[in-house]
């Protein structure tokens, strides 16, 4: 039996509270009807003996306290799921959104999800090759791994996404998937991003999840999970290699804080929420491998750092959940240097045990290693180079710059399309590295600088 | 039979019940027809709040409200090692067992499974008084640990009854105890304990006996007690679980906890699979035969992360009670506190800092004084050192979590952000740390190390002090101007920097040091620093020293001296007296 109840109790931003409910339970998908007929969505998010809260998507303006008609559905928020959602663009609410119809779908689930049980996991140990040298050697992506690019307004995050997206599907073609979420963006970005995939022909491996700029802020809070739980269906139900791409988490962290001021919670730090870790965690560690299954779901968010501050408690909040981060840097990109990521903060957690011997090379962690550590002392040098002017440094600080601006130009710097082959970024480094001499690269040992140092071999002084 | 309460309102984990009721505070309810776990947080007059420990999303008002009649508790008891158990002791194993690879609301296992039976052998005998704490039965847990099975801590009298040794499940009655009130209490291998109580112990003793790390930054510079408790403050990306995987592989306890609390869940499969492929040293066993594994993921539900940390602390004290040295990592107690933040917002309680509630600071002193080295009510000696991972936000050591932990822990680890850019691992960093226990050890070090060892340690931190303030000049002016002694300072320190606190986890023989060879390196170190500043005494450049590649030699010194091969150390002093002979050194000079 089905009860419509008639008109509302209060109407509060995108908050409704009804009266003289029974049986409402918590977190229920309920159908609002307006007098013109249209109808909204939303949810329960609060319940106190016989008034419920609804938190309504696609916002309340239009409903008025007496023509409204409520119906609750007796579910939670579900996505229909099926093998055709690749290819396909979806709303922000996961309804389609290019014309080409309604989904049939073969299963509906939950979009909250479950989390996965820590011992079914696999710990992730590939890597997936972005055919970018920043990445790939010193911030290696590793299939399974959640891994974000923390940007600023501006800077060209969304050319490396794509990037990302192009090289990586060549790299990793067996039954690859695309799953692209896109909170509060702009019209022109998100096509943009669709254009991109078009020319890099992969459409037909993508399933888009669009919640523009001027969409309501509500359902920007939804899109992620409906974008997740399509993920999690390709991968564990499918055995696709999923990429998710999230895309702007800044926007959607936004939406969450007006959607919780609204409710009148008390805030945590400027003013977000107090629960702004978990709800993070709750869409960032859906990525990983399982036990049984051949696929796997691998996240790239994207967020812009407010004014560029890391410590912002978006980017810094994300920092602790995520396993690792790629940072982009304002002067890099402002000399022109593509993609700007900027090293030392850039990490990431899995690489250790997806490198070396049988994944990529043997010399690849000292490699990366040294790399960091040079370049560490290269901005040392700078600094003092700052204050006393370049021409009075030692010798060996301004071969560390030398080294430093070569590094930039040629490691860090690449072409939009260039995709090296990791044994190009490996030698490159060496390369790189051969500038400086033998003595200063202390994180390498003796037989790894025979096999691939091609600098000077200075004798060891003991024999001077 | 008593009377049940149905639900009025639902809120996050947050669930209240109308009316007066008869729920006690901190008893554990089952919530809904799914059953889901929740636990008693506030009582008022007209209604009673019930934290949830699990997804609320479903539930309805009307649905009823289970009470148990006592409060949160876990069972304990042979099973728990080489386990892995989510913030309410349930075992991941078995839940995944019964629903498969994801984790849905309301599903429920035994801490200890009931159908495995163990060889008992039976420590008392009829007609014997008992009292609680005494150890009454032994079974071998795992091949390293033996379980000593207590008496509970609030039974005792005498023994009326007891089964012969043999095999038994965790849930036999092995023996009955009748009290003076004339009350028979049955005794298993296992009893229930209620998580937010700790466990009585005869008295406290004084912390005189370190916990080896084998990490050179910590035993040498900034030791922790057995029975101690430390706080490892740093921002993402500096290394706190890397750190605290390191301690918890490689400290000389007998039993570890590993708390994952709200972090990610990766690390805890890492884990999981790490400890069981490394062999401790000491038994030669798989790590995870000593080590419970507590995995509250981030995404799993906030008021089970809450509990975590007290369902670890307790198994902790419980292992101490048998005379056992446990090591309790926590990571991280910052989410632990952010838990108590977002329940308290839920209930609108006034926040004090930061949205954090009120009673934060006593909350975390509560938490950090269940750490210590006790003589237990059976007369054993055992111990709980807690090591607590902190997040401070934005890498900001005045936060309140922070701020709060330091006041109640002696030792404090740093990390820091500039190291770990420079993948200089462990990022601690050397000024801002800290230790209080140094003065407390320096008689156990004397003692089982080397009588110079606080002395070498001593000389060891003024370079790195003296370093960092010739450092603030360096930055200026660059380094050819300083004097020849004060470069000499500063090439020591490069080698005690990068060649004694930087420490490779990767590498087989680095990854633990014993405290001789910190020591033995630390005097080659120091003897090489006097040596050379005996030669610029007498107006040697110091350019000829340098081009020795001496320092260099050093700074490889922890890879090319194998942890059992002590005596090459000897090598080296031949090494430095021969390179820095009188008439080498004045060939170089030239």
């Amino acid at each position: 039996m089905i009860i419509e109840y008639l008109g509302l109790s209060k109407i509060d931003g995108s908050l409704v509270m009804l009266d003289g409910v029974k049986g409402a339970s918590y977190d229920e998908m309920v159908e609002l009807k307006l007098k013109d007929g249209s109808s909204r969505t939303g949810r329960i998010v609060q319940i106190e003996g016989e008034r419920v809260v609804i938190q309504v998507f696609e916002g309340t303006k239009g409903l008025s306290l007496v023509n409204t008609r409520t119906r609750m559905t007796g579910h939670p928020i579900r996505f229909g799921l099926s093998p055709e959602i690749i290819g396909r663009v979806f709303d922000g609410l996961g309804r389609p959104a290019d014309g080409l119809g309604e989904i049939y779908p073969l299963l509906k689930r939950d979009i909250n999800g479950s989390p996965i049980n820590p011992v079914a996991r696999v710990y992730p140990k590939n890597y997936i090759r972005t055919g970018i040298s920043s990445i790939d050697c010193l911030t290696t992506l590793i299939r399974g791994q959640k891994l974000p690019i923390f940007s600023g307004s501006g800077m060209k995050h969304n050319e490396l996404a794509v990037q990302i997206v192009r090289q990586a599907s060549i790299s990793d073609s067996e039954n690859f998937a695309i799953v692209f979420a896109a909170m509060g963006v702009k019209n022109d970005v998100a096509d943009y991003f669709r254009r991109s995939f078009e020319k890099a022909n992969v459409m037909n491996q993508v399933v888009m999840f669009l919640n523009h700029a001027n969409d309501p802020i509500v359902e920007r809070i939804m899109t992620p999970r409906f974008a997740l739980t399509a993920a999690e269906y390709l991968a564990f139900d499918l055995d696709y290699n999923v990429l998710v791409i999230l895309t702007d988490m800044t926007s959607y962290a936004e939406a969450l804080r007006e959607f919780s001021s609204s409710k009148g919670e008390i805030p945590g730090r400027k003013g977000f929420p107090g629960y702004l870790y978990s709800d993070f965690a709750s869409i960032y560690e859906r990525a990983g491998i399982i036990e049984g299954a051949k696929g796997s779901v691998t996240q790239i968010p994207i967020l812009t750092m407010p004014n560029d501050d890391i410590t912002h408690p978006i980017p810094d909040l994300t920092g602790y959940i995520t396993e690792g981060q790629i940072v982009l840097d304002r002067t890099l990109d402002t000399i022109g240097v593509y993609p700007p990521v900027s090293v030392l903060p850039s990490l990431s957690r899995l690489m250790k045990d997806g490198i070396g011997a049988g994944y990529t090379r043997e010399d690849h962690s000292m490699l990366a290693n040294q790399l960091f550590s040079a370049y560490a002392r290269v901005q040392d040098a700078k600094s003092l180079a700052g204050v006393i002017g370049e021409d009075e440094l030692p010798d060996s600080d301004k071969r560390l710059l030398e080294f430093g601006k070569a590094f930039e130009a040629r490691f860090i710097n690449q072409g939009a399309s260039e995709n090296r082959t990791i044994e190009q970024t490996l030698d490159l480094g060496w390369e790189l590295l051969s500038m400086l001499p033998r003595e200063e690269l202390d994180r390498v040992d003796d037989e790894t600088i025979r096999k691939y140092y091609k600098g000077q071999q200075t004798p060891s002084a003991i024999t001077a | 039979m008593m009377k049940n309460s149905l639900i009025y309102g639902v809120n996050g984990p947050v669930v209240t019940v109308l009316g007066k009721t008869d729920f006690a505070m901190n008893e554990m309810v089952f919530v809904g027809e799914k059953r889901l776990l929740g636990e008693v947080i506030k009582i008022e007059d007209d209604r009673t709040v019930i934290q949830v420990y699990e997804e609320t999303s479903g539930l309805k008002p009307g649905e009823p409200v289970y009470a148990t009649g006592a409060p949160m508790s876990i069972m304990l008891g042979p099973g728990l090692l080489s386990n892995i158990f989510d913030g309410v002791a349930n075992p991941l194993n078995a839940i995944r067992d019964q629903r498969g690879s994801f984790i849905p609301a309301g599903v429920r296992a035994d801490s200890l499974d009931g159908t495995i039976t163990r060889s008992v052998h039976m420590l008392i005998s009829e007609g014997e008084t008992v009292e609680g704490g005494k150890i009454f039965a032994e079974c071998r847990e795992t091949a390293s640990i033996m379980h000593r099975s207590m008496v509970p801590p609030d039974v005792s009298g005498k023994v009326i009854r007891v089964v012969p040794d043999g095999e038994y499940t965790v849930h036999a009655t092995l023996a009955v105890v009748r009290d003076s009130a004339g009350k028979d209490h049955e005794l298993s291998l296992c009893q229930v304990w209620p998580i937010r109580t700790p466990r009585p112990m005869k008295k406290r003793l004084a912390l005189s006996r370190p916990l080896v790390t084998g990490q050179r930054v910590i035993d040498t510079l900034f030791p922790i007690a057995k029975g101690g408790a430390a706080a490892i403050p740093g921002g993402f990306g500096t290394g706190k679980t890397m750190t605290q995987h390191q301690l918890a592989k490689w400290c000389d306890a007998d039993i570890i906890i590993y708390i994952g609390c709200g972090e990610r869940g990766n690390e805890m499969t890492d884990a999981l699979t790490e400890f069981r492929e490394l062999t401790d040293p000491r038994s030669g066993r798989p790590l995870m035969d000593r080590t419970v594994l507590i995995a509250n993921t981030s995404n799993m539900p906030v008021a089970a992360r809450e509990a975590s940390i007290y369902t670890g602390i307790t198994m902790a004290e419980y292992y101490r009670d048998m005379g056992y040295h446990v090591a309790m990592m926590a990571d991280s107690t910052s989410r632990w506190a952010e838990a108590m933040r977002e329940i308290s917002g839920r209930l609108e309680e006034m926040p004090a800092d930061e949205g954090f509630p009120a009673y934060l600071p006593s909350r975390l002193s509560e938490f950090y004084e269940r750490a210590g080295y006790t003589e237990n009510l059976n007369g054993t000696e055992g111990s709980v050192t807690v090591i607590g991972a902190v997040s401070p936000q934005g890498s900001d050591f005045s936060e309140p979590v922070t701020q709060n932990t330091k006041r109640f822990t002696r030792c404090f680890w740093a990390l820091d952000k500039s190291l770990a850019y420079a993948r200089h691992y462990p990022a601690i960093n050397w000024t801002d740390s800290y230790s209080e226990y140094l003065g407390d050890l320096a008689d156990w070090y004397k003692e089982n190390v080397g009588e110079d060892f606080m002395a070498c340690r001593g000389e060891i931190s003024e370079l790195l002090a003296t370093e960092s303030s010739l450092m603030e000049i360096v930055k200026l002016i660059g380094s050819d101007v300083l004097p020849d002694d004060q470069k000499l300072i500063i090439e020591t320190a490069r080698v005690i920097r990068v060649g004694f606190l930087q420490q490779n986890a990767f590498h087989a023989d680095d990854t633990f040091v014993s405290p001789e060879k910190q020591l033995k390196m630390m005097q080659v170190i120091l003897y090489l620093y006097h040596k050379c500043r005996e030669i610029l005494m007498r107006q040697v450049p110091i350019s000829a020293i340098l081009s020795k590649g001496l320092f260099d030699k050093l700074v490889q010194m922890k890879y090319d001296i194998p942890n059992d091969q002590l005596s090459k150390f000897d090598d080296y002093y031949r090494m430095i007296d021969e390179a820095l002979a009188e008439p080498m050194i004045r060939e170089a000079a030239k």
